[in-house]
């Protein structure tokens, strides 16, 4: 018996779903620790500091457990002119639109909660709705900080939107498809043979790495990390929209925050690096290795973005607003019909 | 178009506009805000992202010490000097002295006035070491903190090698400096003053603090978004410049070579080589460049200081209990952030009657309502942050 041939379900629908929910919750909120961890690693090594290293025993590895425990015990403050229903459900929109996108990101052929025919317009457009509580928090906070960073956020994810959908456009136009799982065997089907090696590249190589570039300088921006920060910027706004949150209402920001890195991460992998498929490896073995495979390219890509954030300081909201308007989304059109072009002609 | 038309269009216009305002929203900024370097508070107006008017609160630090000075022996006065610009604590400690010993007539030995001179281009250093690693952090640039905090350590480490304090010296005394090893009548003859190996160690710390220079050189002044966040951002012109007092930096930024140093020398400062910087623009950016080359124009000196350094006594002759002849002295001196000055006015005695600061933040923040406004927010912070001021030495 093959590995492609194990049978991963149970045979009833809403069971299978259920448990695969479950698993790819459990996955997010745990695989949040080791980049919570291996920021505070990464970012102290490149600034000639240790960074945490006695929680845990060795090295700090319990760091990032400590820190959500100690949020755990804090109180839940809220304000009193804050709109408590809203402020209360803010986080909780966060977390869920950062959740759903997992939903669609293969990490093996089968290892996928659903493969939709409608997969990329599906996690463009389901990650949007964290702008909704990004904009909830900032106004229900009766905090005129909360409320500019809320605006900037608002404002910064709709103009970093459109030249993440007209990059990710550009590898559906090359791959033929929307589904995530058929973007990935896209990638993998050979281009050329070397001897009789069939040699295939992931679309980074292939034509892609203008879109790879918008792709991820709107990633960046999309996560509000620095040079992207305007909406939090700590020296001018204290902490933008989540100044007033505080104990699990804060993690549950400080989760999506970081959920969202690696969801976007992954999907960076996705289209661009190859995902989950690798070379040598027979196609049987993917299930297994795939997981390791596409994040190991995602950490890649979270690696680069840690990087960023210790070299650069953060744009000026105008200067963001000029880049991506002026720069970013004309340069994405013309991107789109070069591809476009080339996918006809070729 | 009659009169009348033109007059209802005018009507209609107006209305439109008044219809479409909408109110300003006031931003209290500070004073427990993290880009207020402690207790600032800035009422701003704001527009959206644009600052329509600013008025900065002050105060909110007071600590009466020229009030207090005025109960306090001329000894124990050099206690609360170095606390109104902490960063640089050494360099306002100078100025004060001088003034008293101007007062009495009192000429300090040869060594005490060079171990002044380097221990005040030290806090220089410290001082500007500091702007270095917090202007970016404001900006959002993390990294350069560490690196030049790692080496003002190394620079606090030798002030305290002498001083024994990293922060507070009280290190200088009437007619000289603080005779630190056996003390009595040895001491006046022979330098026991500077710990063994000192003077090595320093030549060694200017050279890391010069190599620090150059990483941020690469790494901050060269960086792509700095500059887009900084050049021509918050120009400050000569003549605008002047009008309000700035001094100091912020003031040869905006292109005017104006140094105490050279001008008003109280220290050996003539017999060393060194340059005044000033740029033209007056912009945040070159607020920065030019701390930065002035953090090597100090290291210059202290390694030519070093050298040059005589031996000899540490103190003069002065009386035990000092009592200061009725009269008046100003003195001021090239503290890191600008000029710093003490006004005493002495009736005789052992306190002084009345002595007025002149604080240097206090003077370079008055243009602060003049710079921010129709500013955007993001800059503020850019703006506030190159000025440079800590808000002990605003409210003393």
């Amino acid at each position: 018996m093959t590995v492609a041939e194990l049978n991963l379900t149970t045979g009833y629908f809403w069971l299978d779903t259920v448990i695969k929910v479950a698993i790819a919750l459990g996955f997010m909120m745990t695989l949040a620790l080791p980049v919570i961890y291996a920021e505070l690693k990464v970012m102290a090594h490149m600034q000639n500091r240790v960074g945490p290293y006695y929680a845990g025993g060795r090295f700090g590895w319990a760091q990032p457990i400590a820190d959500g425990l100690k949020f755990l015990q804090k109180e839940d403050l809220v304000p009193r002119d804050a709109d408590a229903a809203v402020y209360k459900a803010a986080p909780a929109v966060v977390v869920m639109a950062t959740f759903a996108v997992f939903i669609v990101i293969p990490l093996g052929p089968q290892v996928v909660v659903r493969d939709m025919d409608i997969g990329i317009f599906y996690l463009l457009a389901i990650s949007s709705i964290g702008v909704l509580g990004v904009l909830m928090a900032g106004w229900s906070s009766a905090n005129k900080y909360s409320l500019i960073g809320g605006l900037r956020a608002a404002g910064q994810l709709i103009a970093y939107e459109l030249p993440l959908i007209l990059a990710a456009l550009a590898v559906v136009i090359q791959a033929g498809t929307m589904s995530l799982v058929g973007i990935v065997e896209a990638q993998g089907e050979p281009l050329f043979t070397i001897g009789s090696v069939p040699i295939s590249l992931p679309y980074l190589l292939t034509g892609q790495i203008v879109s790879f570039v918008i792709f991820v300088i709107a990633m960046v921006a999309e996560l509000s990390r620095i040079p992207f920060d305007m909406p939090f910027a700590e020296s001018e706004l204290t902490m933008g929209y989540v100044t007033e949150y505080s104990g699990i209402r804060f993690a549950m920001f400080f989760l999506g925050e970081y959920a969202s890195l690696i969801a976007l991460s992954l999907v960076v992998a996705t289209l661009f690096l190859g995902g989950y498929w690798i070379p040598v490896i027979p196609d049987d073995w993917l299930n297994l290795i795939g997981p390791m495979v596409v994040m190991g390219k995602a950490s890649l890509v979270i690696f680069f973005v840690l990087w960023i954030r210790s070299t650069f300081p953060r744009l000026r909201e105008d200067q963001l607003q000029t880049m991506a308007w002026h720069w970013l989304i004309p340069l994405a059109l013309v991107n789109l019909l070069v591809i476009s072009f080339v996918k006809v002609v070729v | 178009m009659t009169d009348m038309d033109i007059a209802m269009k005018h009507r209609s216009e107006v209305a439109v506009s008044v219809e479409l305002q909408t109110a300003d929203m006031t931003l209290n900024i500070g004073p427990q805000h993290p880009s207020t370097h402690g207790v600032l508070r800035l009422i701003a107006k704001v527009d959206g992202e644009r600052i329509t008017s600013i008025e900065p609160v002050i105060g909110y630090m007071h600590r009466g010490y020229e009030k207090l000075s005025e109960v306090r022996t001329y000894a124990q006065i050099t206690t609360l000097v170095n606390r109104i610009d902490w960063v640089a604590g050494f360099a306002s400690e100078v100025p004060y002295i001088v003034a008293v010993e101007k007062l009495m007539g009192v000429e300090p030995p040869e060594r005490a006035q060079w171990i002044r001179l380097i221990l005040s281009e030290l806090a220089r250093i410290a001082s500007h070491l500091v702007f270095m690693s917090s202007y970016p952090l404001e900006l959002g640039a993390i990294t350069p903190l560490f690196h030049a905090l790692r080496d003002r350590e190394r620079v606090l480490e030798l002030i305290e090698g002498v001083t024994g304090g990293r922060f507070h010296p009280n290190f200088n005394r009437v007619g000289g400096v603080k005779p630190n090893a056996g003390g009595g009548k040895q001491t006046r003859n022979v330098s026991m003053d500077i710990p063994a190996g000192w003077f090595a160690e320093t030549r060694e710390t200017m050279e890391k603090v010069l190599s620090v220079c150059d990483d941020i050189d690469t790494l901050v002044v060269g960086n792509e978004l700095f500059r887009a966040r900084t050049v021509g951002v918050g120009i400050i012109p000569a003549a605008k410049a002047k009008e309000y007092g700035l001094s100091g930096p912020n003031l040869r930024a905006s292109g005017v070579p104006f140094d105490l140093r050279k001008e008003e020398p109280h220290l050996p400062y003539p017999e060393v080589e060194f340059d005044v910087i000033s740029t033209n623009t007056g912009d945040s950016n070159d607020r920065y460049r030019v701390r930065l080359a002035e953090i090597r124009e100090s290291a210059k000196i202290v390694l030519q200081a070093v050298d040059k350094i005589p031996s000899g006594p540490l103190v003069a002759k002065v009386p035990r209990v000092i009592k200061v002849p009725k009269g008046q002295a100003y003195v001021r001196g090239e503290n890191p952030k600008g000029e710093f000055g003490y006004y005493i006015i002495s009736e005789g005695g052992q306190k002084p009657y009345r002595m007025k600061i002149r604080s240097t933040s206090f003077s370079n923040l008055s243009i602060l309502p003049w710079i921010l406004k129709d500013q955007l927010v993001p800059d503020l912070v850019a703006i506030l942050g190159s000025l440079d001021f800590v808000l002990g030495d605003v409210d003393r």
